[in-house]
């Protein structure tokens, strides 16, 4: 069916993972782009290639594998929940116990990656499931508070558990990527050390990176199946309208209790390997603005879709490293003495001089992490006033604009 | 926590008890006035404000501001403290309101018919861009609003009764008489009418728009008094942190335990929460090694989540009627 890409004959068709030739093209396109893009072989992106940006790289992957759980749970079966980022530290702390090293004050067990990691998405599910029962009671908005009472029961516990979790402003470490068949002492292969691979140097990240597309791949692939089985549309059905599909014979709470499974998994999953990629985190790190920072990701991508959630976990990681690089920048400018220095020194506060954005903490002006925060909040209300379904919304009505041109009217 | 200090400190046996009970209650009034915020603009709009928190403390900032920095209008007239800090509150509750109807006009009105969903995530995206402003002109250090009650007690038989808690659950008080009688008025009953079918209200001729800004505004005005005391006394510091903020999303469990559409579902929620928070922090303190330190703060929302599984719509709220 050349030039009729809408055009399907077979239910099988019209159900396929990547039913048209350009996504197809595309998915390939964008996971060779991905490998290529920390070693800065990307044209016009190839700032990507800095040492600055490879964690950031990285982070987007690790993020993006989270925000797909949440995609489920609140995309797909339509539950808000604000308690991503406590299933995020469960998984992660099971991890570090599973996979850390033990010391006099610290639990770990120093299993091998192909135990800690699958571990950590195993025991946050688990969690997930103890508290459906009262996750699945209540609909809509109580949802959400109850949701938000998880994060700070677990900041209390993450907090207090300092045997697992480390002291609070201090964490622990985090075991490294390498892969092991058991505790022998040199790893089959190292993702956490710089080497060779081919002839080529690799940074410990650039190989963090590499070993982090195929697992995003993964749980993309996971999740755009997922909607297309029987407990996928049993879950749609629920968001869409929760009685209806109840009286059609769905059940409810077994349906939202596999979907918190599912999405606890995830967020398991991406809270170890978070913790690995970073290093040393905080028991504070696990708080409600992580949680928000999810939201942001769903609502700015589009929630409820594959590809809109990963357009938002790029925009939403990136777009915070992007700030404080545009802002030294702009700092430099403001010292120079280039005709911009004037606009330049308007946004950026020196010293005790008024401004927008401060790179230092204190002082006028907000500093980075907040100016973040303050764009996180503006973007979620303009997106949801002026276009709900987010980045991928406005790339739906791109494609169709061009997809009728010259005749779109 | 002071608070739990001064109880442990005043004596054993009932004066204890009464001392706790006391102080509990003292905290769940400022619950409840949180509560009654929430509750206020979820009857009128059907909205769960996940602002509420960061415009108490907007309006705390504002009064110390206006009581404590700029001194307005207490550099222009003499009288005694009490009476140019009331002034001062004046002037808070006016600019919070503004701050209220204003979040209302630009982003709340635009939704109306809108998923619920939605809305109440526009205000969870307003919650976190008032706290990092605040935040910011908080910087490192507190602000103090400037309590005229001081540190004062009023002690009957051993049982320490602090000025400020008395103020504070005088106000609260207040606020539910007449958030109470405001449901009886003309404006109430058109905000009930509202909450019950938007529609059917308009249709009766009742201005949905007007009726929202009316609850925003009211509630910032309810919010910005909860945030004033909040800032003086729970801690006992009399400052306003970046944590007031949080403070007030412990009234969360109160407004669910009691349910979301109901005044007096806040008002016993709120005293509920606050009495066990006290409680716990003042007789679970010997167990703080294998509780850890804290644990009084996540009182409420295990309260919340044992009252959910008896009761999922909260103590006095409607049962939500589903149609397919």
């Amino acid at each position: 069916m050349r030039g009729r890409p809408l055009l399907f004959t077979s239910y099988a068709s019209d159900a396929g993972l990547l039913p048209t030739t350009t996504k197809r093209v595309a998915v390939v396109v964008l996971v060779v782009a991905a490998v290529l893009a920390p070693f800065g072989k990307l044209p016009l992106l190839g700032f990507l290639g800095g040492a600055g940006w490879h964690l950031v790289l990285a982070q987007v992957l690790v993020f993006a594998i989270g925000a797909l759980g949440l995609n489920i749970l609140t995309g797909l079966a339509g539950q808000v929940s604000l308690g991503h980022a406590f299933f995020m530290g469960v998984g992660a702390y099971a991890g570090v116990v599973l996979g850390g090293t033990s010391t006099a004050t610290l639990w770990g067990l120093g299993l091998p990656i192909w135990i800690w990691i699958p571990g950590a998405g195993l025991v946050a599910a688990l969690i997930g499931v103890l508290v459906s029962p009262v996750a699945v009671r209540v609909r809509g908005l109580y949802l959400g508070i109850v949701t938000l009472g998880l994060v700070f029961l677990g900041d209390h516990l993450f907090r207090n558990l300092d045997f697992i979790c480390g002291a609070p402003g201090i964490g622990r470490e985090w075991p490294k990527l390498q892969l092991k068949l058991w505790k022998e002492g040199t790893p089959l292969f190292d993702l956490a050390h710089d080497g060779r691979w081919f002839g080529v140097d690799v940074s410990g990240t650039q190989k963090q990176i590499i070993f982090l597309i195929p697992l995003v791949v993964l749980a993309a692939l996971a999740t755009k199946n997922l909607t297309r089985t029987r407990v996928g549309r049993a879950l749609q059905a629920i968001r869409d309208r929760d009685i209806a599909a109840e009286i059609m014979g769905v059940a409810e709470f077994r349906h939202k209790t596999i979907a918190f499974a599912i999405s606890s998994f995830f967020a398991g999953v991406a809270g170890a390997l978070l913790g690995s990629i970073i290093g040393t985190l905080n028991p504070e790190y696990w708080s409600l603005a992580l949680s928000v920072e999810f939201i942001a990701i769903l609502l700015i991508g589009g929630a409820g879709t594959v590809s809109g959630t990963l357009m938002g976990s790029t925009f939403v990681v990136a777009s915070a490293h992007l700030v404080e690089d545009f802002t030294r920048l702009l700092a430099r400018t403001a010292a120079g003495h280039s005709p911009l220095h004037y606009v330049a020194d308007l946004i950026v506060a020196r010293g005790n001089h008024f401004g927008l954005i401060s790179l230092e903490p204190t002082g006028p002006g907000l500093s980075v992490y907040q100016f973040n925060q303050l764009l996180y909040g503006l973007l979620i209300v303009l997106f949801l006033l002026f276009e709900p379904l987010g980045l991928y919304g406005i790339w739906g009505r791109v494609r169709n604009f061009w997809r009728s041109w010259p005749f779109t009217y | 926590m002071t608070l739990a200090a001064q109880v442990v400190a005043g004596g054993g046996g009932l004066v204890k008890l009464l001392n706790t009970l006391w102080d509990g209650a003292a905290l769940g009034a400022l619950y409840a006035l949180l509560a009654l915020g929430f509750v206020l603009i979820f009857k009128a709009t059907q909205v769960i404000n996940f602002a509420h928190g960061a415009i108490a403390s907007v309006g705390a900032f504002f009064l110390a501001t206006f009581a404590v920095d700029k001194r307005i209008p207490g550099q222009w007239i003499g009288g005694p403290d009490w009476l140019a800090w009331s002034l001062s509150v004046v002037l808070a509750l006016l600019a919070a309101v503004a701050v209220g109807l204003l979040i209302e006009r630009l982003a709340i009105r635009p939704m109306i018919g809108q998923p619920l969903f939605a809305v109440a995530i526009i205000t969870l995206g307003i919650d976190i861009m008032l706290r990092s402003v605040i935040n910011d002109f908080l910087g490192t250090s507190n602000k103090s609003v400037g309590s005229p009650f001081g540190l004062d007690v009023f002690d009957i038989g051993g049982v320490r009764i602090p000025h400020t808690q008395v103020a504070s659950t005088a106000l609260a008080v207040i606020c539910f008489v007449a958030v109470g009688r405001f449901f009886k008025t003309r404006t109430g009953i058109a905000m009930r009418a509202t909450a019950f079918d938007q529609e059917a209200a308009m249709l009766q001729g009742v201005k949905v728009g007007r009726v929202f800004a009316t609850a925003w505004g009211i509630a910032a005005a309810l919010a910005t008094l909860a945030g004033i005391f909040a800032a003086i006394f729970p801690r006992g510091s009399g400052n306003l942190e970046p944590g007031t903020a949080f403070f007030a999303l412990r009234a969360f469990p109160a407004v669910i335990l009691g349910g979301l559409d109901s005044t007096k579902g806040a008002i016993v929620g709120g005293f509920i929460i606050g009495i066990a928070e006290i409680v716990a922090a003042v007789y679970l303190q010997p167990f703080s090694d294998t509780l850890g330190n804290g644990f009084q703060t996540v009182v409420p929302y295990l309260v919340m989540l044992i009252g959910l599984l008896v009761r999922p719509y909260g103590l006095y709220g409607t049962p939500e009627v589903r149609r397919v």
